[in-house]
């Protein structure tokens, strides 16, 4: 019957779906947690188990927790052994860290929506945290003003202008910040110079993975073109480092950068600093993924691109740095960043080779009997630090695909 | 200024081909293939799949290597020699069966980035040239869609008109009309014809017999990497001398 009952509507028309009864909050919760006695069962089942866990949960961090492990190293756990005298440094880095992020924000998006606003306050909210010291309030708050001013300053150059201002800045960054870091006058000038071995803690951890980043993508490109080069004697050296490079843990990576480099190095020459050699080491390990990960984008592009590329005459390098490239590491970019989050948690594996970085400094607590038995307080902390930081690096990507139409425009075509 | 040099010296071919021959692997896929086009004519080349007719077309901006025989285009002859494919390549605009249209990219950046990359042009007027092409076209109102949005006609049309914007003295087709839906067919043909209409030097590989008796100088039928038979529209239509050619026309053109 019903189908004999022709829509009088023409054809022209747009009819707008059928309106559905009813309470929308309640019909959510009917058709998704109540929508048959089993699933009703489940849903029960599940939110007791939460409400006891949760509760648990809630009773540990509130109740049971002494948190004056964490309150009384939080500037230690920070920065590790920093020399006090010179934080400023740190913090002065960190203004240009948030200058940086403002120009980003406005470079690269149109309007402010509330994801760069939540991105925007996170200084504001580290500020607001309990165990925050007064002098690093103060700090939070100037990073807050420069972001927004940087936000505001970028807002006076053109589109183009802004984004070229955004990638020299971002690229000249780390340098810039690693050479404050460092120091570069004698003892009594401005910024005297602090070994890299009281680098430590947060500050590290966070450095080695920003390094490893930076470099280890275009140095994986690299390798990845290499590997497919026709140049035999090429191709053998790309695939014969990413094989040996994959076949090797990067702990036993770290101890060879670590121990044996210096064993190897003509004693005439300066030895190389320990944080440079572990970063080195992070980069070339992580660069062998990264090829792989680049390869396989690549393998993703049909041979019809390649031939509209040289049909129109590009060359074979800029066909890839123009038309190839862009393609496949857009295809790749959730696969690279989960790289990057497994980078950023893999150099927790630096303690082992003698760098404090934020586990390292974590475990050095701990062995101090003051602190005897506050290993759960201080592993929670140094986890939840750690996840916050992957989970925003996630966060990240997903805006990103998002914002380059990753899988939409592409699966439309053809 | 290029149409008036190619004028100047109409009575020199553009395109030479003598005995040229591939194999892939054991396969012989071209067995000794010779071709002469003049300035501003328009060859029409069919045959069965496999023929070659493709791999053919394709050695002329050498994105297949020929391995013997000669292939002189414009005065500069295809070798090994890098610097020169890449001059060849921008004088000779290509049109595949299946668009490859670049999908990063916007419509605009499709037509601009060629002539900005390769040309060196200033963007400006790699957009004014492309804006002008697009109407040229008839579709300057896509100019910021990505290809995904577009219909295959609209998607092989701005493949035309990227191919155009680098402002070649040649434009090969490779079925450009094989992929696309019976009322887009028309679309795209009409710019071609268009095109043949204002001068440019064209192959053309496609099975529409319409177009080959409107515009087409020449015609080329290939058959196992081998041209069985060439000539007029006319000649090859209504007069063809060899069996294999009556029996593929008569497929073809039956329905």
């Amino acid at each position: 019957m019903a189908l004999a009952a022709a829509p009088a509507t023409d054809p022209q028309s747009n009819v707008p779906p059928p309106e559905r009864e009813g309470n929308p909050v309640l019909r959510w919760i009917r058709e998704n947690l109540f929508s048959s006695l089993f699933d009703s069962v489940l849903t029960v089942i599940s939110l007791l188990f939460l409400f006891f866990a949760l509760r648990l949960a809630l009773d540990w961090v509130f109740n049971l927790a002494q948190w004056e492990v964490i309150t009384k190293n939080i500037s230690i756990l920070m920065k590790g052994s920093y020399p006090r005298d010179q934080v400023w440094r740190i913090w002065l880095g960190l203004y240009l860290l948030g200058a940086i992020v403002g120009i980003n924000l406005r470079a690269w998006n149109r309007e402010l929506n509330r994801s760069i606003i939540a991105i925007a306050a996170i200084p504001l909210i580290l500020a607001l945290l309990p165990f925050a010291s007064e002098h690093a309030r103060i700090n939070l708050i100037i990073i807050q003003a420069t972001i927004a001013a940087a936000y505001l300053l970028t807002s006076i150059a053109g589109d183009k202008r802004r984004r070229r201002i955004a990638a020299v800045s971002s690229i000249l960054y780390i340098p810039v910040f690693i050479l404050l870091l460092e120091g570069f006058t004698d003892e009594d000038g401005i910024m005297p110079l602090v070994k890299s071995d009281l680098w430590g803690g947060l500050l590290l951890s966070v450095l080695l993975a920003a390094v490893g980043i930076i470099f280890s993508l275009p140095l994986g490109i690299m390798l990845a073109l290499g590997r497919r080069s026709r140049q035999p004697a090429i191709s053998a050296l790309c695939i014969t480092y990413i094989e040996v490079v994959r076949g090797v843990p990067l702990i036993s990576i770290l101890f060879m950068g670590n121990i044996m480099l210096q064993l190897f190095m003509p004693q005439s020459l300066p030895p190389i600093d320990r944080v440079v050699r572990v970063m080195v080491a992070i980069t070339l390990f992580t660069a062998a993924y990264m090829a792989e990960i680049v390869r396989g984008g690549l393998q993703a592009i049909p041979k019809g691109q390649y031939d509209a590329a040289y049909a129109l005459g590009f060359s074979g390098l800029k066909s890839m740095r123009v038309i190839i490239l862009p393609q496949a590491l857009r295809i790749v970019i959730p696969v690279i960043v989960s790289q990057f989050i497994g980078l950023l948690l893999d150099t927790t594996l630096v303690a082992l080779v003698g760098l404090f970085d934020l586990l390292g400094i974590g475990q050095a607590i701990l062995s101090n009997p003051n602190w005897l038995g506050r290993s759960q307080e201080v592993y929670v902390f140094i986890g939840l630090i750690y996840w916050i930081l992957a989970t925003s690096m996630a966060f990240a990507s997903q805006r990103l695909e998002k914002s380059l139409g990753v899988g939409r425009n592409y699966d439309e075509s053809q | 200024m290029n149409r008036n040099s190619a004028r100047a010296r109409a009575e020199d071919p553009i395109i030479i081909c003598r005995d040229v021959q591939k194999w892939f692997g054991s396969f012989h896929a071209l067995k000794g293939i010779s071709m002469e086009v003049m300035p501003q004519e328009v060859i029409v080349i069919f045959g069965p799949s496999g023929s070659g007719k493709s791999t053919f077309i394709r050695t002329i901006n050498r994105l297949e290597a020929h391995q013997s025989g000669q292939i002189i285009v414009d005065g500069i002859e295809l070798t090994h020699d890098v610097r020169n494919i890449e001059r060849v390549r921008m004088d000779t605009g290509m049109v595949f069966q299946q668009f490859n249209l670049f999908p990063h990219l916007t419509v605009m950046q499709n037509i601009t980035y060629a002539p900005m990359y390769n040309r060196k042009w200033h963007r400006r007027k790699a957009e004014k040239v492309a804006m002008e092409l697009l109407e040229r076209v008839g579709i300057p109102e896509q100019a910021e869609k990505y290809p995904s949005q577009l219909s295959g006609g609209q998607q092989q049309r701005v493949a035309i008109a990227r191919a155009l914007a680098m402002q070649p003295k040649i434009m090969l087709f490779d079925e450009p009309t094989s992929a696309l839906d019976p009322e887009m067919i028309k679309e795209v043909l009409d710019v071609m014809i268009e095109l043949a209409q204002s001068g440019m030097t064209m192959i053309v590989i496609t099975h529409e017999m319409g177009f080959a008796r409107g515009v087409a100088d020449r015609l080329f039928f290939f058959d196992e990497g081998l041209v069985v038979e060439s000539g007029t529209a006319d000649e090859l239509f209504n007069f063809p001398k060899e069996e294999r050619t009556k029996q593929f026309l008569a497929q073809i053109l039956s329905h």
